[in-house]
Formats: C-alpha cells, structure tokens, sequence
C-alpha cells in the first residue's frame, strides 16, 4: 500500500468557503484562504476547491482565491467547477491551480478528457464523478452538484475516463456528502477496482474510522475531507471568525459546537488515526 | 550580487505548470520570468525546465522553439540548471514512451514506465500521486539542494515514467514504488534535477529552491 493522501475539500461559492449537506443547503464558513494556510500549516496533502456555483455567476472572485491561496500555499491545489474549455483550464493554471477537476464538461463530451490531457497533461487532469445509488445497487452519475440526472452508470464511465487519459478520479457519494454517515464504501472499491489510475473517495466522512475505512475496505488512494477539518478550524479559530465572511454567517455566530454526526478533528488527528490503523501517510 | 538583479529563467515548452515553480521562485524574492525565448534563456543566470505531460510532444516543443542547442549551451556555460519531473526525464538520452524518444542526452540513461503490476502481482496505480520518501543516494546531500533533508523526508511526486542513469554516482536521492527502488533526484556538476516538484512539497520543498540559488549567489 503507499502514502495516503488527505485532501482538503473546500466548497467555493463567491468569495466563501461553504458547506452542504447532499451538495445542497450551503452554509458560510469563512474565507477559503484562510482555511487553505490554515490546513497547509497543518498537514494537508492536498487542497482541492470546487466552485459550487460556477455556472451560475462570474469567475473573478474564484481566480482571486486561486492566486491568494497559490501566493501562501505550497502543495498541490486542485480547482474544479464550471470548467468547459481549453481555454477554462488554461485560466485556472494560470492563476496558480496545478490540477483541475472537470465532471459536467466532460459527461457531456468524453473527448474533452482526451484533449485536455493531450494538451496539459494526464496528471493535471482530475475527474469528478458524482454518484447516487439507484435501488438495485447500481451507481449512475449525476452532473450539476447531484440535480441532474445522466443515465450514465458510474462504474463504466469510470474505466472510460482512465482510458480517455485522466490521471486520477474524485469520486462523490451524493448520497453520504456532508452527512457524517461515512464514506460509501461499496462505491469507492467499485470504482477504484475498475481503473488503474488513483480513486480518490470524497462525501460522507464523520468519524475517524470512516477515514481508515475507505483505505481499507474502499481502496482508496486518498481521502477528500470537509466538514470534519472545517468545523475544527471553526472550533479552534473561532475568535478570528468575526467580520471576515460575507453572507450567512448566523450559523457561525450562534456558537453551535456540535455538528450532528460529524465530529470536528484534525488533519494531524486524522493522520495519526491513520498510522495507528496501519495505514502509511505523511506525518 | 542581490538577488533582485539575478536573473531567473523557467522554460516555457507549451507543456505543464510553470506557474507553480514561478510561484516558488517568487516566494524567496527571485522574480523569475517564463519564456519561450531562446535569448532569454541564454542571458539569465538561472534556468529551470518544469514540465507535466508526454516526453516525446515536449522534444518536439523544445526543438520546434529551437531551445535545444541554447539548453545545452546554458549548461556547458557551468550555470545553475533545475530540471523538474519531466524536466528531470528530458535530461537523459531516451524515454521508452510510445516508441523510443530521444532527450536532450545531458544525462546517460533511459525514462522507463512503472509497471502495471509489482512484484506480488499487484495492480500498480499509475500516475503515481502521493508524497513519497526520498532516500540517500550515492552523491552526498551535504553542498547539495539537499542539504537540509533527512533521509525519509516526504516529497510530491506525480509521474508515470521514471529514470535509470547510467552511472549511479549522480544519484542524491533514491524512492520506491511498484515494488522498484529509483533515481529521484540527481546532481551533476551545474546540473540538478529532481523527479518530485519541490514547488509543491511544502517548507522542505521551497528550501531546495532556496538553497539551489544560496548555491551561486
């Protein structure tokens, strides 16, 4: 087995780091930079920001992100959200990005993958499948943050996608994100199983177990985690919280510690679960 | 000299990031600029080959912006030359990616690809992407970017290919993947090179950057 990876997820709408549960209902955090330096300093592997709702506004306050958090970071930094064209990429690498993460472009034209990786390179180019378990246990994948349907099963889009030529697949369980029910573990395996680049399991996790979990019954190859590390930024940095976020914060400021099943931890937390379950990372 | 009026050259072959190392280079006050321009290449006094993406399509680039010659130039001159990742793979004198491709032949060796299964028989996921250790090689860390890393330390590595030189004594660091022990960075002479992105491996990281440019200060 190698070095696990731990990814910090960061969900992006205008110039705030949010949290949904489903993908939906968001919540203000704070600045997403903020929480970048913050996981950076403390362990992360990885950064990954996904642009909510990028098809729905302009881009600038995104790119803006990009380069601050590129500017005070130093580890690879994933952006995915509303990316449709070479030249969309271009501009995402350009403000400082090193990978980026593409679902609905890529459904609705599966060359895209091919020509993007021709032109930038497999490894810059991570595709998101998001996926919803149907009553007879198959997956079928959705685009558009979990509301629109594709018909397309998970598992076959999964191999398609190695072969076009991405380097590695983030896979959503639309089902168990933001709800602290654990990783699915099911579809992380499925899917990791069929390709041969590394499977990255994103939605669901709660506990510290559910981490190891996924390495170790999912075959993960890393880990995408939110909402654990953010409600423990939240609890531990809580004093700097104030005037520094726009929108709806009310939940921020009503003091809440306890969020459900989601228990805050972090990433050295994380880390250190990990080793003490047998499972290799950088610590 | 101070280090504002150095100048610093990242190639810009029409292939991988070269924000991410401009980035690095920007954080220890160096300005460096990225260039498809051969004579901008030859007048600084540092130069650095990022690159992500096919070995055989980035020949083609170099050669197509006439760079291959002015690289080879730029390093007979002694000046500080990094190669990273792919720009560690371009060094040698071939890749086996999709028939053979030629390199630049500055180091002798060949790029080879992981296997699709290891020693056990199991599956390998390629690309590589993870944070792997680096390991003492033959050449000594001491005088080297090295030089502050512990043998073990953690770097990002993301890549398909990996080299083998002929002559190990270049080899700083060593790594182990697929069941196969390999060169992960190499010093030779003015050459330095490394197959992880030290631009993306965190405070270790930048300090290989700083001290590759302490080095010819």
């Amino acid at each position: 087995m190698e070095n696990i990876r731990i990814i910090a997820r960061m969900d992006i709408k205008g110039p705030n780091l949010v949290k949904g549960i489903h993908l939906e209902g968001l919540r203000v955090l704070g600045k997403p930079e903020d929480f970048a330096s913050f996981y950076y300093e403390y362990g992360a592997d990885e950064l990954f920001y996904q642009d909510v709702v990028a098809s729905l506004y302009e881009r600038n306050s995104l790119h803006d992100i990009i380069s601050k958090t590129a500017k005070q970071t130093f580890i690879p930094l994933t952006v995915g959200g509303g990316i449709r064209t070479l030249d969309d990429i271009r501009e995402v690498l350009r403000a400082g990005a090193d990978k980026v993460s593409i679902n609905t472009a890529a459904i609705r034209r599966p060359e895209f993958i091919r020509e993007a990786a021709n032109k930038f390179g497999s490894s810059t180019i991570v595709i998101a499948i998001e996926a919803i378990r149907q009553g007879n246990g198959d997956y079928l994948a959705f685009i558009d943050n979990g509301r629109e349907h594709t018909g397309v099963n998970v598992v076959d889009w999964a191999q398609q996608v190695d072969e076009l030529g991405a380097g590695e697949i983030v896979i959503t369980s639309v089902d168990r994100e933001g709800t602290g029910s654990g990783y699915d573990l099911e579809l992380t395996r499925k899917v990791s199983e069929a390709v041969s680049v590394p499977v990255v399991a994103h939605g669901g996790p709660g506990k510290l177990g559910h981490v190891s979990n996924v390495v170790k019954e999912g075959k993960a190859d890393a880990v995408a985690i939110a909402s654990m590390i953010h409600y423990d930024f939240i609890a531990n940095q809580q004093s700097n919280m104030e005037n520094r976020s726009e929108g709806n914060i009310s939940f921020l400021k009503s003091g809440r510690t306890s969020f459900g099943q989601i228990q805050p931890q972090s990433i050295a937390d994380i880390k250190q679960h990990l080793k003490e379950s047998l499972v290799p990372c950088r610590i | 000299m101070n280090k504002e009026s150095r100048k610093v050259a990242i190639i810009d072959y029409q292939l991988g990031n070269m924000f991410s190392v401009r980035q690095a280079c920007l954080y220890l006050g160096y300005d460096a600029i990225i260039t498809t321009d051969k004579n901008e290449l030859l007048n600084a006094d540092y130069a650095i080959l990022p690159g992500v993406g096919a070995f055989g399509d980035a020949m083609k680039n170099l050669r197509s912006l006439d760079f291959i010659e002015p690289i080879k130039e730029f390093v007979a001159a002694g000046k500080p030359f990094m190669g990273v990742c792919l720009g560690l793979q371009l060094l040698f004198t071939e890749s086996e990616e999709f028939g053979n491709n030629k390199g630049l032949n500055l180091i002798e060796g060949v790029v080879k690809k992981f296997p699709e299964v290891d020693g056990s028989k199991n599956k390998v996921k390629v690309p590589q992407i993870e944070w792997n250790q680096i390991y003492n090689g033959q050449h000594p860390w001491a005088d080297s970017p090295l030089k502050n890393c512990a043998s073990g330390d953690y770097m990002y590595f993301v890549h398909s290919f990996y080299v083998k030189p002929e002559d190990n004594s270049n080899n700083l660091s060593e790594t182990k993947y697929a069941g196969i022990t390999y060169c992960s960075s190499i010093k030779k002479k003015n050459l330095f090179a490394s197959q992880f992105h030290p631009e993306k491996s965190g405070r270790h990281g930048i300090n290989i950057y700083k001290n590759w440019f302490d080095e010819y200060k």
